[in-house]
């Protein structure tokens, strides 16, 4: 089941939130731009994603309200509140550590082969 | 984030259902139809585009349920299952019925005896700090606890530096004057601060005042709330008032609450004080008050009766004559009173316990039967994606749905059956048991409910469970996986029967040895003739009874009347009926045998001259009572079987002389005649040595009336109380019964039979689940070895064949439950050694009865399938796979 576009556990939230935290968006939203900045290497599944957002809206971290698209669609725009801000540094820190820790582990399988 | 937060977001949604529902929805089309726009941007068209986004979206409901999963609350899903299982349960109502049927019988009789244990031996008594409180008594060889004699009892009071107080009790009845109408009473007489030990206070009045119980003080009483209702019509202007006890005026100082109620003397309508020394309270060694005391802080039971030892032997250095041997003894107040009940109501408590497990099993096999059949219906919805969680919650799910209906139910069978066996105990044994109020259903007994319910649930959920985990979901949707299915259900549920079968063993052997135990004792040698008796107790304390010759006479003309009644053909007068109890004792001494101022322990009677041959004891040797052993003439007795051999070993015992220990020559009396022992004690007990002596030579103002007559007893009884009535001035006559009745319902025999019905009942109940539960088995294992049945028969074996194979596998589960539960049925009945007579542990003609009942039982429980299995077409069984 594993396709390229899967992210890596836990990572969800988190790049919701970075992505939320430039503006307010809709789910299909969130979902083009992460698509987009990473340049379609990840893919955020609908199946994943709303649940995610649910969660995130249960927690306080971000907020919605219904708003009118460019188009003239009425769509759920999410915004970050300021624990939402707070648990995305958190989340980063986080994140930051255990990337470094792969990058040893990498660095020591390196050299031992 | 606060939990309090995320409960109210949650809460919201919760409220806002169809909002949140449609929200939802709303905003999975839009993002839909963005990707639809996207892909159409790209080159498909309109159509293609939609279908592809709805391709890449997926499942949507699995997406609307995951994300109610986040949003609502875990219940929600649980509502569903217990829906779910309710409508499942709606389908097979014969099913559902039987379990909670099963569960709350199960539940129910053991919510109803824990009722019982729980205000017997868990409850407090309802006095002030009751674990300080202890009986206190004397003790010697053959009586372990035996009364405090008066003087003893001022001593050890004054002595002993370990107890609070001290304070003694005993029973006493008056014949009450209340207007024209005279009727003797219960009542108790105890010392002045015997209240204040208990820490009971009057609510209304007040307490004896200390020295109040000496000797010529004022005659005073204090009344117990229910004679104040039902005698004094609950007036408070009773205090200061005269009441007329045998002739003697006492002034009413106070009214006893309520809540007061002291078993050892239960129906004694008035408390008054010692006061004066009666009798036998002149004499150090008469023996008639029991003790109840408080001990000091920090003093434990032993310290106590270590401290009272001391004293008892410092008495008995100084009163040699009336003390030697006489030791103490101290015990908790609870072990006097519930002490006798104690056993039975722990072995009850077992057997409802084991009841409640075979429901619980037999329920648990039968739900493990219907997820057997419903294994398509299991492995359908595992496809559809249920995870295996889910599908095991629903099952603990039903499990629980279960148990709450059966306990529901089981609190109603519970509080029908703790009203209908209260209401079973005899007046006079109830009096005795003041714990009797308290059962019922209350905080203690629906907690202990809950606890039950939640074990039933437990297991009920963690059977069906255990079984999912053993085996793969998804075999069930091939059709060859049934074989190996099958063998593990198989299994698991043999294993379950042969707990059962074990358990019914073991429950049907308890009620066999109990009814066993109850025959031997209602058919115990009495020594004497019981039918065709009726019996009364006289009371004649009052003026006109004073001498010795105006007793005499009352004897006289109690006979004279009884006896002319129609159909009578005997009446005599004895001063302790037999079946009563092993007390009214005596202490003898043989001139010319060794004497050291031991106790020689006798039973005492005094009796009139026809008493031994209108009871039809048996007289050995010698000759009986004759009616000129009065006064006038030398003192005689006649000794029983067991005076004979104990005290007259090896020796012809007629002719010889009997006296006091001081061997006073008034006190010598010649014995003349041995009788077979009579059984004057508890069914229970062996029999004691005894004299009967001719009453009048002692005349005794509390006495029993006996009358034969050649009809019925039962008839008999209120002609004889009119006769005696009639008689002036009026004696106080009460406590008619025929003797038979006396036998049967006596406490001992009261108690043996309330625990063989019980239990009775209980294995009865065990072996109808037991055999359903087997049949339930039998029957579940032919249906899933049909298509084996029609290879095999396909392949030539012969019906009986058949026939034997089914019957072979139910007779090993039966013979190995039958085996194992009579290993476990001993080691009961061991425990529960001390509530059989007659009859040892290992019966062994009970226990083949119960292994032949419980295998007959079984085989006839197995006989219809294995007929249905030898009944399989071949053909159809095999067309039909």
């Amino acid at each position: 089941m594993a396709n390229k576009g899967d992210l890596l556990p836990g990572t969800l939230d988190l790049l919701i939130l970075q992505t939320l935290k430039r503006a307010p968006l809709h789910g299909y939203g969130i979902a083009q731009s992460i698509k987009r900045v990473s340049d379609d290497a990840l893919t955020v599944e609908e199946g994943s994603l709303y649940p995610a957002l649910q969660r995130l809206l249960l927690q306080g971290w971000v907020k919605a309200e219904w708003k009118i698209t460019e188009t003239n669609r009425r769509a759920r725009f999410y915004t970050l509140t300021p624990a939402g801000r707070k648990q995305l540094g958190l989340e980063i820190s986080k994140f930051e550590q255990m990337m470094a820790a792969i990058g040893r582990v990498l660095a020591d399988a390196e050299e031992a082969g | 984030m606060s939990i309090f937060g995320r409960c109210r977001r949650k809460l919201a949604v919760l409220l806002r259902r169809e909002q949140f529902g449609g929200e939802l929805d709303e905003e999975m089309e839009f993002h839909c139809e963005q990707t639809a726009r996207e892909l159409e941007a790209q080159g498909l068209s309109r159509e293609e585009a939609r279908y592809a986004a709805m391709r890449q979206f997926g499942n949507t409901t699995r997406l609307r349920e995951r994300s109610h999963e986040v949003m609502g609350f875990r219940w929600e899903t649980v509502a569903q299952d217990v829906r779910f299982a309710w409508r499942q349960m709606r389908r097979s109502p014969g099913f559902a019925l039987t379990a909670v049927l099963m569960l709350a019988l199960g539940m129910g009789a053991s919510v109803a005896i824990f009722g019982f244990v729980d205000a017997a031996l868990i409850q407090p008594l309802p006095y002030a700090q009751p674990n300080r409180l202890v009986a206190v008594d004397e003790s010697e060889a053959v009586f372990p606890r035996s009364n405090l004699s008066r003087y003893d009892y001022e001593d050890w009071q004054r002595m002993n530096d370990t107890l609070a107080s001290l304070d003694v009790y005993n029973g006493a009845g008056y014949l009450l004057q209340m207007g024209p109408v005279t009727e003797p009473v219960p009542a108790a007489r105890v010392s002045a601060g015997f209240f204040r030990t208990l820490g009971v206070q009057p609510m209304l009045g007040r307490d004896f005042r200390a020295g109040e119980d000496q000797p010529g003080q004022p005659k005073i009483v204090l009344l117990p709330y229910g004679t104040w209702k039902a005698r004094f019509g609950g007036r408070r202007d009773v205090i200061g008032q005269q009441v007329s006890l045998s002739g003697d005026e006492y002034t009413i100082v106070g009214v006893l609450p309520r809540s007061f109620s002291f078993a050892p003397r239960a129906n004694a309508e008035f408390w008054v004080p010692l006061l004066d020394r009666n009798g036998c309270e002149a004499r150090r060694s008469c023996h008639n008050l029991d003790g109840v005391a408080r001990l000091k802080p920090g003093v434990t039971e032993q310290a106590a009766l270590a401290n009272l030892k001391n004293v008892a032997a410092r008495l008995a250095a100084e009163y040699p004559g009336s003390n030697k041997g006489q030791g103490a003894s101290v015990e908790p107040l609870t072990e006097l009173i519930v002490g006798k009940v104690r056993p039975i109501l722990l072995t009850l408590l077992a057997g409802a316990g084991l009841l409640l497990l075979i429901a619980c099993v037999n329920v648990a096999s039968l739900l493990l039967v219907r997820a057997e059949k419903r294994r398509r219906e299991i492995a359908v919805r595992g496809a559809l994606g249920a995870t295996p969680a889910r599908l095991v919650r629903q099952f603990v799910t039903e499990g629980l749905l279960l148990a709450v209906a059966g306990c529901a139910g089981g609190v109603f069978v519970a509080g029908g059956l703790m009203a209908l066996l209260t209401k079973m105990v005899p007046k006079a044994m109830a009096e005795g048991m003041p714990f009797l109020s308290a059962v019922g259903l209350n905080a203690h007994t629906l907690l202990f409910a809950a606890g039950v319910a939640l074990l039933a649930a437990g297991l009920l959920a963690a059977i069906p469970a255990l079984r999912m985990q053993l085996k793969d979901l998804h075999e069930g949707l091939g059709e060859g996986a049934r074989g190996t299915a099958g063998r593990l259900w198989r299994r698991l549920g043999a294993n379950l029967v042969v707990v059962e079968l074990a358990v019914a063993v073991v429950l049907l052997a308890g009620a066999g040895l109990l009814g066993k135990s109850l025959y031997r004792l209602l058919h115990v040698d009495l020594g004497f003739d019981a039918t065709h008796l009726a019996t009364a107790y006289v009371m004649a304390t009052g003026t006109g009874y004073a001498k010795p010759e105006q007793q005499m006479n009352l004897y006289r003309e109690i006979e004279r009347r009884v006896g002319a009644l129609p159909g009578v053909t005997g009446v005599a007068i004895t001063s302790d009926l037999p079946i009563q109890c092993d007390c009214d004792t005596d202490w003898i001494r043989i001139p010319g045998k060794p004497f050291h101022g031991e106790h020689n322990e006798v039973l005492d009677r005094d009796v009139s001259p026809g008493y031994l041959g209108l009871l039809r004891a048996k007289l050995l040797e010698g000759r009986m009572l004759t009616d000129e052993d009065d006064a006038q003439h030398p003192n005689v007795t006649i000794i029983n079987e067991s005076l004979a051999k104990k005290y007259f070993p090896g020796e012809d015992a007629l002719g010889k002389q009997i006296g006091n220990t001081d061997l006073k020559p008034d006190s010598m009396r010649e014995v003349v005649g041995v009788v077979a022992d009579i059984r004057e004690g508890a069914l229970d007990d062996p029999p004691w040595p005894a004299e009967y002596k001719p009453i009048y030579h002692e005349p005794e103002t509390n006495f029993s009336v006996v009358a034969r007559t050649s009809g019925s007893a039962g008839a008999l009884l209120p002609e004889m109380m009119k006769a005696m009535r009639g008689i002036s001035p009026n004696p106080g006559v009460y406590g008619e019964v025929t003797m038979e009745e006396q036998a049967s319902g006596s406490p001992t025999a009261m108690l043996h039979r309330f625990s063989t019905w019980l239990v009775g009942g209980f294995a009865a109940m065990a072996l109808l689940l037991c055999v359903v539960g087997l049949y339930g088995v039998v029957a579940y294992s032919v249906s899933q070895r049909t298509r084996e049945i029609g290879i095999r028969m396909a392949l030539g074996a012969e019906r009986a064949a058949v026939h034997r194979l089914i019957l072979k596998e139910a007779g090993w589960l039966t013979g190995i439950g039958i085996v194992a539960g009579l290993g476990c049925a001993v080691s009961a009945a061991l425990l529960m050694k001390s509530l059989l007579f007659g009859v040892a542990a290992w019966d062994a003609s009970t226990l083949a009865a119960v292994a032949l009942i419980l295998g007959g039982s079984a085989l006839a429980a197995s006989y219809l399938p294995a007929r249905r299995a030898a009944r399989v077409n071949p053909v159809e069984a095999l067309r039909a796979e």
